[in-house]
């Protein structure tokens, strides 16, 4: 696929309204598809998935590659393991603690190598599929909607960080920098509202 | 020419990408068996809540007209800073931690970053970066935390923040006319009404 074709796939995934759901939403299409929608409304887990896949485009083809492969194997095995084992605890802050440091570390340009980008969203891919699994398991849905939400994951991280790796312009870099410091400011705003009780 | 000739060239990838463009654009929404409430109003009420204060409005261009006008690279070091300090000045508010004077620190930032576009006034990157983010986390306190009840706080936060980095943007792309002559006498006149409008603003707070 050409870069135009790349960017403008993103610009479609990115367009999809982001609505929160508690529950898993019904498609119409089948548990597999409820999984993929229930992600794509996601936005607590969108924007640290989105954030890791920047931050993985910014350090290189290889850091793609392998951020793009922890992320998805991580959400995956976390997500069979939290369908097994669910966890009750609620990670929330955890999940905005995770992609605020992932915002910041886009907004810096910080220069880790791949295989430290690769962790981070190895962790990232982990907590989140653990949080999706423990959810599926409470409302009984079928395994196929976590594979659902782990093949968005994947589709998503693909392409965004696909879209980045080739950037070089000043202008273009900057563009995702800022896109990293939203993603910082999203965070400490909703830790405030975590804190007042109101998220 | 084959048919196979004539079928590869309306394939081309450019035409197939915009058909699927297309296609996803008119794709029928399903219906939900359930009325969700509160999202897309967290989402627009965030969106719009930095744009329907004049003085927030004004204070964020002329971040933008100021980085503009100090080049690379205060001009992408600053809209940075900002959402990111302003940001944690919402979080103050949020934890109750209170700063005196918001309003008054509100309209002062239009007076001073107006009054930096009108002198176009150069200061070093760090300089420059530490006013508005001080600035900022008035304009995060005051702003960033009026969540309406059943709204999706996630959603107002990414509203709230986004229309802020795009007020930038607007400083920004309006402060690209410095590199004409007479752009740039427009730009500090741009900076003078600023100023004016801070001090507007001010005399409110203070009266």
């Amino acid at each position: 696929m050409s870069r135009s074709g790349v960017v403008a796939s993103a610009a479609v995934l990115l367009s999809v309204p982001a609505v929160a759901q508690a529950h898993l939403v019904n498609s119409g299409l089948g548990p597999f598809y409820d999984g993929a929608l229930h992600l794509l409304l996601s936005p607590s887990d969108l924007l640290g998935l989105v954030a890791a896949a920047l931050l993985a485009g910014l350090r290189g083809a290889r850091a793609g590659r392998l951020t793009v492969m922890a992320l998805t194997l991580s959400w995956l095995l976390a997500g069979m393991l939290g369908m097994r084992l669910p966890v009750n605890a609620d990670l929330t802050w955890l999940s905005v603690v995770s992609f605020l440091i992932l915002g910041l570390l886009v907004a810096l340009d910080a220069k880790l190598p791949p295989v430290a980008v690769a962790s981070l969203g190895a962790f990232y891919g982990a907590l989140h599929g653990l949080l999706n699994g423990s959810a599926l398991a409470a409302m009984g849905a079928a395994p196929s909607a976590l594979f659902g939400i782990v093949l968005t994951v994947m589709v998503i991280a693909l392409l965004t960080a696909a879209t980045v790796v080739p950037v070089r312009a000043l202008w273009a870099r900057v563009v995702v920098r800022v896109a990293g410091s939203w993603v910082v400011a999203v965070g400490m705003l909703m830790l405030g509202w975590l804190a007042q009780g109101m998220a | 020419m084959t048919i196979h000739t004539q079928v590869a060239r309306r394939l081309h990838p450019g035409r197939l990408w915009l058909a699927v463009l297309v296609l996803s654009s008119v794709w029928p929404l399903m219906a939900w068996a359930h009325v969700e409430s509160g999202q897309a109003g967290g989402f627009l009420s965030g969106l719009s809540h930095p744009v329907s204060g004049l003085d927030h409005v004004i204070a964020m261009v002329a971040v933008g007209l100021w980085g503009a006008q100090l080049g690379m690279p205060a001009l992408w070091v600053l809209p940075v800073a900002f959402p990111m300090m302003m940001a944690f000045g919402g979080m103050l508010g949020l934890i109750g931690i209170p700063l005196p004077g918001v309003e008054i620190g509100i309209a002062v930032s239009a007076v001073v970053l107006g009054a930096l576009v009108l002198g176009e006034i150069r200061l070093s990157v760090i300089a420059a970066a530490g006013i508005v983010a001080v600035f900022a986390v008035f304009h995060g306190h005051a702003h960033g935390t009026e969540l309406g009840a059943g709204q999706n706080a996630m959603l107002y936060s990414l509203g709230f923040v986004i229309a802020t980095g795009l007020l930038h943007a607007v400083g920004i792309a309006t402060g690209l006319i410095n590199r004409w002559d007479l752009g740039r006498q427009v730009l500090r006149g741009a900076g003078a009404l600023v100023m004016v409008g801070g001090l507007y603003f001010l005399w409110g707070a203070v009266a």
